[in-house]
């Protein structure tokens, strides 16, 4: 059952510089439970995508189009275009977000008490002891220790860890269906990432979530995902199932990609096989391939091919491919 | 045998924490390094690994004079440095060189990057042959970036390009030792690969030394020839690169290397991960015995008390009383 | 809350300390310049060395430095004697000092003109504050459109003018040349005698001493609201699904109100020492107009005691923004 439908979905930034196309045309499904990993770097709009249909993004000079249709208790909601107080209603409660950096993403002078009580109350018209009981249940939930005495304290008397795991207990005080992870871990120790991945594996259990889980780690992907959509350059350019995607990868970018990452099982001393080059400028990025200026595999293909951009084509069941070296391959 | 090149014994570096209150009353000591030994051989590259506020970081820079050491000794090419004014280390600072984590914040945003490379040349009142530009350029050229960017600026660059000139800065004066603190950590992961590549010609062709601190264990596994695992301060493992991957010692090392993920999903899930209670101790306060003690699964009364010293185990030395 | 408890009176020790030192401070200063406050006992023009003799020794100039700063340090806890006898004169505690030009113990002097100054002062902060914070809002709020133009135009205008230009503006035309106008051109009435007419007498004092504070502040909360907006943890809020009205006002200009409150305190401590210009402008007796008399008459018991009287409102000020500070930001607290 899908539970979120992502449909062609662009955003573009009007800048000094020119039109940045940050997102250009991203379609994929969300389903029940499911954790869907969205790889990418710098620049390719992982991030982005995301915070756009939650109306998160500065509003002046912003495109949004496409459609995002969240199926809620009220039946389908498309997102895109939503009145902003509806889109608030569904924000926190429906579809919660956690993001990178826990150090700064809690007010300092608010107790995480009034902040965890807050994010419930906006939604719930209830009594302020409702809520705090359910800050602590989820505190509890999240292991943090002495949880009632702990909600007069502040952020700055937690530690890194800590605090990210309050973000997540924040996240759940309205039970969302979909938690949106943007690379909550990578600001993190490794210990305390381990520590962290696992509890969001064990809440996502428990409470019968999806989860999309933005990273650039593909060890993080290896270990939490059920499916893995890649980007570059604001496009989707692979998607496919966790395994078969590490045992099967098909566009360059994902290849180039898994082969650079140094590998503790792989023994030491070789050298890194590179991606040559930088990624492309949003702005004057063409309608081409996005990746074709880094491609070892452009001479396979007539001259001038990669100058179209390509279509996601299924080259097997639940393997799609943004590259002409498929096109005509698809089923 | 040639004697080695950095010979560091017993460095400790404490940072007084004032408290607030009229007559500014220590709070406590930071103790970011705590009694850390080790030596490093000519064209060695040592990895230095650990979490935040192990004291990796710290350790780099007061081995490099950046901090004045609080105590032991730092013997650089036989000379004995830890006590050494700014101005006597002035001569010996084009022998040694750093390469900084953040690329964005460790170039000055007004100055060309010709004129940054070449300060390193005018400081030291250094000529070289054929003139300070042709140099520099031959240095842009060396690190993977073309002469003409001579005259631009750092905010016309990407971040691995800045990185890049960064290094052509470190590698100007033809330092013999090179400390690289965290200098990829800060770049894209394709881009992380080229920068590590070039860190390895460069050393490969001029027969540098690194001290390579990283909290990326993946990173550092394939650069280093020895790595040495840090913990509130101190040495836990210290070991040649493929001993400490393939057989840790140190418990901490264990847990540290278990929380890397594999990026393959097969093997991910289904090896034995060792997730660590708690979190780390502050730096302040280091629990009295083996600093890891609180933490570790295998902790008797006696790790509780005695602080273990480095010992050899195989090919590694190891700081615990139960090593592996 | 033992924690605020400590600090509190940490602060409280350390701003004593303070205020002795600037007494002292000021008191060598004074006595190291080259007038003779003998001399100047009996007025600018007066040169009978007799008179002066005499003075100096029932003030107690005679008597060494250090002896001086006690008497003058007790004087103003108990209160002080000049002179003995039939013609001494006895001015009660706090006392500063006695200013034989206006024929008055100094206290007195102060306790007339700093009343004055105070009800400037407070009008004048309240003003411009609402329209600071409240136009900082609007123009972060609708940020480049006209409200932000007029407002930009309103903080130009407002940092340019100086104060005694504004008020003599506004004197000029709603004063002179308003027939009817309710507004006095100058003069002070004590909010005791006639509250109506010390409104009116205040209105325009209040206006021109706020305007140029008011268009610093609305800069300033401005360029707060749009860098804290920016923040990791408004984007948190929004995220939870607050509405902009909330993260406005709970998350937003709580974080931005410390900074204001530390800059407000300093600017009403350093106003509460005279607002020289304005009233000089509209001839207000207060402390800026006490100071201003006393400099060119050289009185020098009367700017000895403006001088501390000026300091040490800044550091009692100090001490209370730390405080306060504490309790807007637990951060400082540990």
């Amino acid at each position: 059952m899908s539970l979120l439908s992502v449909r062609d979905l662009r955003v573009e930034f009007k800048t000094p510089d020119g039109i940045v196309k940050a997102v250009a045309g991203v379609s994929f499904e969300l389903k029940q439970g499911e954790t869907l990993a969205i790889v990418g770097e710098s620049g390719s709009g992982k991030s982005v995508s995301n915070l756009a249909y939650m109306g998160l993004l500065p509003q002046s000079k912003t495109t949004i189009t496409g459609s995002v249709i969240l199926e809620t208790e009220d039946g389908p909601v498309d997102l895109i275009g939503l009145a902003p107080e509806k889109l608030r209603a569904i924000r926190g409660k429906d579809i919660a977000m956690i993001f990178q950096d826990p150090m700064s993403a809690l007010h300092p002078y608010y107790t995480i008490g009034d902040q965890l009580i807050e994010a419930h109350q906006v939604h719930n018209d209830v009594d302020k002891k409702v809520s705090a009981d359910r800050a602590i249940e989820l505190l509890t939930l999240v292991g943090v220790s002495n949880p009632a005495e702990r909600l007069h304290s502040y952020p700055h008397q937690f530690s890194g860890g800590m605090r990210q795991r309050v973000m997540i207990a924040m996240a759940l005080m309205n039970n969302p269906k979909v938690l949106i992870a943007d690379e909550p871990t990578t600001a993190l120790d490794v210990t305390v990432q381990a520590q962290i991945l696992r509890l969001l594996r064990d809440i996502q259990d428990q409470f019968e979530m999806a989860v999309i889980l933005i990273t650039h780690d593909l060890g993080v992907v290896a270990g939490a995902a059920d499916r893995v959509n890649v980007m570059y350059g604001g496009r989707l350019v692979e998607s496919a199932e966790v395994g078969e995607l590490f045992k099967d990868p098909l566009m360059p970018y994902t290849v180039g990609l898994l082969d650079s990452i140094p590998r503790m099982d792989k023994g030491h001393g070789n050298r890194l096989k590179a991606i040559p080059g930088q990624p492309p400028s949003l702005i004057t990025l063409g309608d081409g391939c996005a990746f074709a200026a880094r491609c070892s595999r452009k001479a396979e293909l007539p001259e001038g091919t990669c100058e179209t951009s390509p279509d996601l084509i299924a080259v097997k069941k639940e393997h799609l491919v943004r590259c002409h070296l498929y096109v005509g391959k698809g089923k | 045998m040639n004697s080695p090149l950095l010979e560091v014994t017993d460095l400790t570096k404490f940072f007084p924490v004032s408290g607030p209150g009229i007559f500014s009353r220590e709070r406590g000591i930071n103790k970011a390094v705590n009694g850390l030994s080790f030596t490093l051989n000519k064209g060695e590259t040592l990895g230095l690994v650990g979490e935040s506020g192990c004291g990796k970081s710290t350790a780099g820079r007061t081995i490099l004079k950046l901090y004045d050491p609080t105590s032991g000794s730092i013997k650089f090419e036989g000379e004995e440095i830890s006590g050494y004014s700014n101005q006597k280390m002035k001569p010996l600072r084009t022998k040694m060189q750093m390469i900084f984590q953040d690329p964005q914040s460790s170039l000055n945003p007004r100055q060309s990057v010709g004129a940054i490379i070449a300060a390193s040349f005018e400081v030291h009142g250094i000529k070289p042959e054929g003139g300070v530009k042709r140099s520099v350029q031959e240095l842009l050229e060396r690190v993977g970036l073309s002469a003409e960017h001579y005259d631009r600026y750092p905010h016309e660059f990407s971040g691995g390009q800045r990185q890049r000139i960064g290094i052509a800065r470190s590698l100007a004066l033809r330092p013999k030792f090179i400390v690289c603190d965290e200098p990829v950590s800060a770049l894209d992961v394709s881009i992380q690969a080229q920068v590590v590549n070039l860190l390895t010609d460069i050393r490969d062709d001029f027969g540098m030394s690194y001290l390579f601190i990283a909290h990326d264990l993946s990173v550092v596994q394939h650069i280093s020839d020895r790595v040495g695992v840090m913990y509130l301060g101190k040495m836990m493992e210290i070991a040649p690169t493929e001993s400490i991957y393939s057989s840790p010692h140190h418990p901490y090392t264990k847990a540290l290397l278990s929380a890397v993920p594999i990026p393959d999903p097969v093997l991910e899930r289904k090896r034995e991960q060792i997730v660590l209670q708690g979190d780390l101790p502050s730096p302040m306060n280091p629990p009295s015995g083996c600093v890891f003690s609180g933490r570790c699964w295998k902790a008797t009364t006696k790790c509780f008390e005695v602080e273990p010293k480095l010992t050899k185990v195989g090919k590694a030395e190891v700081a615990c009383h139960f090593p592996e | 809350m033992s924690g605020l408890l400590t600090y509190i009176s940490r602060r409280l020790m350390i701003t004593i300390i303070i205020l002795l030192a600037v007494s002292f401070t000021v008191y060598v200063i004074f006595a190291l310049l080259p007038y003779d406050p003998a001399a100047l006992t009996c007025g600018k023009n007066c040169n009978d060395p007799g008179i002066i003799a005499a003075n100096r020794i029932r003030l107690g100039y005679d008597k060494p430095f250090w002896v001086q700063y006690w008497i003058f340090l007790t004087g103003l806890f108990v209160g002080r004697d000049f002179g003995s006898g039939a013609a001494a004169i006895h001015c009660d505690a706090p006392a500063f000092g006695y200013s034989f030009q206006q024929h008055a113990c100094v206290t007195d002097l102060l306790g007339q003109a700093l009343p004055v100054t105070v009800y400037l002062a407070i009008g004048a902060l309240i003003l411009w504050l609402i329209v600071g914070i409240g136009l900082g809002i609007i123009s972060a709020r609708f940020r480049g459109k006209i409200w932000d133009t007029l407002s930009t135009a309103f903080v130009l205008v407002g940092t340019s003018l100086p104060t005694f230009l504004t008020g003599l503006i506004l004197i000029v035309f709603l004063v002179i040349k308003l027939p009817g106008s309710p507004f006095p051109a100058d003069g002070y009435t004590a909010p005791e005698e006639d509250f109506g007419q010390f409104l009116l007498s205040m209105v325009l004092p209040w206006v021109t001493l706020a305007f140029a504070y008011a268009a610093i502040y609305t800069r300033f909360v401005r360029s707060q609201i749009l860098e804290i907006s920016t923040e990791d943890y408004i984007r948190t809020a929004k995220a939870k699904g607050l509405s902009d009205r909330m993260i406005l006002g709970k998350h937003t200009l709580r974080a931005a109100l410390a900074p204001i409150v530390t800059m407000a305190g300093l600017d009403f401590a350093g106003l509460l020492g005279g607002a020289i210009l304005t009233e000089a402008v509209f001839n207000l007796p207060g402390m800026g107009r006490l100071s201003l008399t006393a400099v060119v008459d050289i009185d020098l018991p009367v700017i000895v005691a403006t001088t501390i009287v000026a300091a040490s409102i800044v550091v009692i000020m100090n001490m209370i923004l730390d405080i306060v500070y504490a309790f807007i930001d637990p951060r400082v607290r540990v």
